[in-house]
């Protein structure tokens, strides 16, 4: 489903990815670990398409196209979906009617037809509550005023809506206590299914307690340096990124 | 940062946008010539069969206007206009006046269908009475009957001083006096036609009312006058629309608008003014030069002003309140959008006079393109004023890099009981913004229209129901082309 080879990325003239060759099958889940400034984020990012990084090297086919050809609202429509670490606040644009367009962007680009608010309340309103979430937050403006919790939980509630063909979780658990954590895995969990990819950034083996994945990469100053099964996020939680990046 | 680049090249191509109200409609016109003097007051006056004394307050208006001055303080740049190469009259032909729809020119309705303004009214919004405004005259008004069963009476302003030359005499020009400033003696001069409304004690008006003002004529200036009276313990919410055809050449508009609020009356007037904004170059669009005061004469009286302007190559206009009676409200809700070329210098004045008076003050401006976008304001507070409150806020979008955003509050306090608050910010669309949109699924034009409406929300939140839609839709489009 997602196929990246070779992939080089540069930050303001500094080398960030430095050959990345990664496959995620659809129906996979897999993890990306690595401490902080090895990258994770950046892969995120550029898969999603955001301005200001610079590819000097590599492909990424996504669904058979070239993905890194696309613009970002292109990438959305194909399924593309990334939960940011940073949800960013829109002051005024309420919850339910930033979800309710981004949903119709999405469908109109699938070439089915858009919701009106009613249908849209319908559907919206089971996922709220299976997030723990409640309707008043659809009413607020987004991601303005939320806590860290919230926020996180809101990206989960647009990937729910979204149903995207593959998910990005960038750092979902950072900011979340251990009820929040569960809530958010088992959102996440619910839509996993055998046509769709995920891609789990995390610092920590925690959230793949929660979220089991199929396959675990290690990611260091720009390359994959290991992979493995779940094992090796606990085998990581033991020793730390310490001995691997002696290594490296 | 490539980043902020490619955010601003988007920014600036949004700017190319069209303006979808710029048709003109083929009409056969009776035009007065061209120019300005006594004569052609004197042929206005007689063409709308006035009374003597209206005359004779035209005339007055026209001797003060000619020893006046044009107003140069307002941060717009226009070269000089030419008053005597105006047309002061322009309406379409008909041989009678028209005694219901069926007799109004079928082109003329058609106008008005494709502005998504039918005015056949079983075709209409339910709840809103329209009052039609092509040129100089008006064309027709809708619900008359309906409204006239409540005790309201909505018409234009030819047939008020026609049907109810008491009340018109009696309020005209009480609260912006023939001699206010330059456009508005001009206005007074030459006014052709406007709405008039009067709701009686107790009533609360029972539908929206709305004028709808058209400007078709080449060359020719549109003056209308607006004079909405609530007596004691009644209600109205009016609304008006403005477009104008695409012409490559600047047109006047210099309205006025009155309003009285009695005691514990509530007028609500939303504006949603859209008139050609000219092209991506600065050349065409109207120029708005408006007058529009309230007093809310009355204890515990409330005016209350919303407004939406994308429309026009030039804005000049403070809707105010005068708070004279104790415990009276005034509001002032703006969003201004200035894309291109446009240049608006809007804002309001709060002038507390009573006791306990309030007022507040939401002014939202944005610009795009080349856009030049000033809120001026002024609360006053004069010695009687106890207690009194304002609440001011100012916010300023800036999208691209090549427009202005200014801020000129004039705050005069001559009471120690009073509280005076100003806040003010100026923020750009962030790029993180556009791209979290983006991500979503939405280009980047939607994911502009978007974060400028939730910017806007506290102002649009104010409009009725029934055009708050349309007036989402409308600030989104006039951002089309300032991101690409």
């Amino acid at each position: 489903m997602l196929k990246i080879e070779g992939l080089k990325v540069s930050v303001e003239g500094k080398e960030v990815l430095r050959g990345i060759d990664l496959e995620v099958p659809a129906g996979e889940v897999h993890a990306i670990m690595g401490p902080n400034g090895s990258g994770k984020s950046t892969l995120g990012y550029v898969l999603a398409g955001r301005e200001g990084y610079e590819v000097t090297a590599g492909s990424v086919t996504f669904r058979g196209r070239d993905l890194l050809a696309m613009e970002p609202e292109e990438r959305a429509a194909a399924g593309l979906f990334l939960a940011f670490q940073y949800p960013v606040e829109l002051p005024g644009v309420g919850n339910a009617n930033f979800l309710r367009q981004a949903l119709n962007a999405v469908r109109r680009a699938r070439g089915e037809a858009e919701l009106d608010a009613v249908q849209f309340l319908k559907l919206v309103r089971g996922k709220v509550k299976a997030l723990g979430m409640t309707e008043e937050m659809l009413k607020r403006a987004v991601n303005v005023g939320y806590s860290g919790g919230e926020k996180k939980r809101n990206e989960i509630l647009q990937m729910a809506i979204l149903e995207p063909a593959f998910c990005i979780l960038d750092e979902t658990d950072s900011g979340l206590d251990i009820d929040a954590l569960k809530i958010v895995a088992e959102g996440v969990n619910a839509l996993r299914s055998s046509d769709r990819g995920m891609l789990v950034i995390t610092h920590y083996q925690r959230l793949l307690d929660y979220i089991v994945p199929d396959r675990v990469h290690v990611l260091l100053a720009g390359r994959i340096v290991q992979s493995g099964g779940p094992e090796l996020a606990r085998a990581l939680e033991a020793k730390g990124y310490g001995e691997l990046q002696a290594a490296a | 940062m490539p980043a902020a680049t490619n955010t601003l090249e988007t920014v600036r191509s949004v700017t190319e946008g069209g303006y979808r109200w710029g048709f003109e409609t083929a009409i056969e016109q009776e035009l007065i010539p061209k120019g300005l003097d006594e004569a052609v007051i004197r042929l206005i006056s007689a063409k709308k069969e006035e009374p003597a004394w209206l005359l004779e307050w035209r005339l007055k208006a026209f001797r003060a206007w000619q020893s006046m001055e044009e107003p140069r303080w307002a941060a717009v740049r226009y070269p000089p206009i030419d008053y005597q190469n105006l047309h002061y009259y322009a309406a379409p032909k008909q041989k009678t006046r028209p005694k219901s729809l069926d007799e109004v020119d079928p082109e003329l309705l058609r106008t008005y269908e494709k502005l998504g303004i039918p005015l056949r009214e079983q075709e209409q919004l339910a709840g809103v009475a329209v009052d039609a405004v092509f040129d100089s005259v008006s064309v027709a008004t809708t619900f008359k009957e309906k409204l006239a069963e409540a005790g309201v009476i909505f018409c234009s302003f030819s047939e008020a001083v026609r049907e109810h030359p008491d009340l018109v005499r009696r309020w005209l020009g009480t609260v912006v006096p023939p001699s206010d400033n330059y456009f508005a003696a001009l206005n007074s001069a030459v006014f052709s036609d406007g709405s008039f409304v009067f709701v009686p004690k107790g009533v609360r008006c029972p539908m929206e009312l709305s004028t709808y003002f058209r400007i078709n004529a080449r060359n020719t200036g549109q003056f209308e006058r607006t004079l909405i009276v609530a007596e004691e313990g009644s209600y109205v919410s009016y609304l008006e629309g403005c477009t104008a055809p695409q012409r490559d050449e600047n047109q006047l508009h210099a309205a006025v608008v009155e309003l009285v609020a009695l005691d514990e009356a509530t007028i609500k007037y939303s504006t949603v003014q859209n008139w050609y904004p000219g092209d991506a170059k600065g050349r065409g669009g109207i120029y708005n030069f408006v007058t529009k005061r309230g007093a809310c004469r009355g204890a515990k009286s409330k005016i209350s002003w919303t407004q939406v302007e994308t429309g026009s190559a030039i804005t000049w206009k403070y809707p105010s309140c005068i708070l004279q009676g104790e415990g009276s409200v005034g509001e002032f809700y703006s969003v201004a959008i200035t894309n291109n070329r446009q240049q608006a210098d809007t804002g309001t004045k709060m002038i507390h006079i009573g006791p306990r008076t309030r007022s507040t003050i939401v002014s939202k401006g944005i610009s795009a393109g080349e856009g030049q976008n000033t809120y001026r304001g002024l609360v006053r507070i004069l010695p009687k004023a106890q207690h009194a409150r304002n609440f001011t806020q100012c916010d300023s979008l800036l999208i691209g890099d090549r427009c202005g955003a200014h801020t000129v509050p004039y705050i005069e306090s001559r009471n120690p009981t009073a509280r005076v608050e100003h806040e003010a910010t100026t923020s750009r669309i962030a790029e993180d913004q556009l791209f979290y949109c983006r991500q979503r699924g939405m280009t980047e034009e939607e994911a502009v229209g978007l974060i400028v409406n939730g910017f806007a929300r506290e102002v649009l939140k104010e409009l009725p129901m029934e055009f708050a839609v349309e007036a989402q839709k409308l600030l989104a489009i006039s951002l089309e082309g300032s991101v690409g």
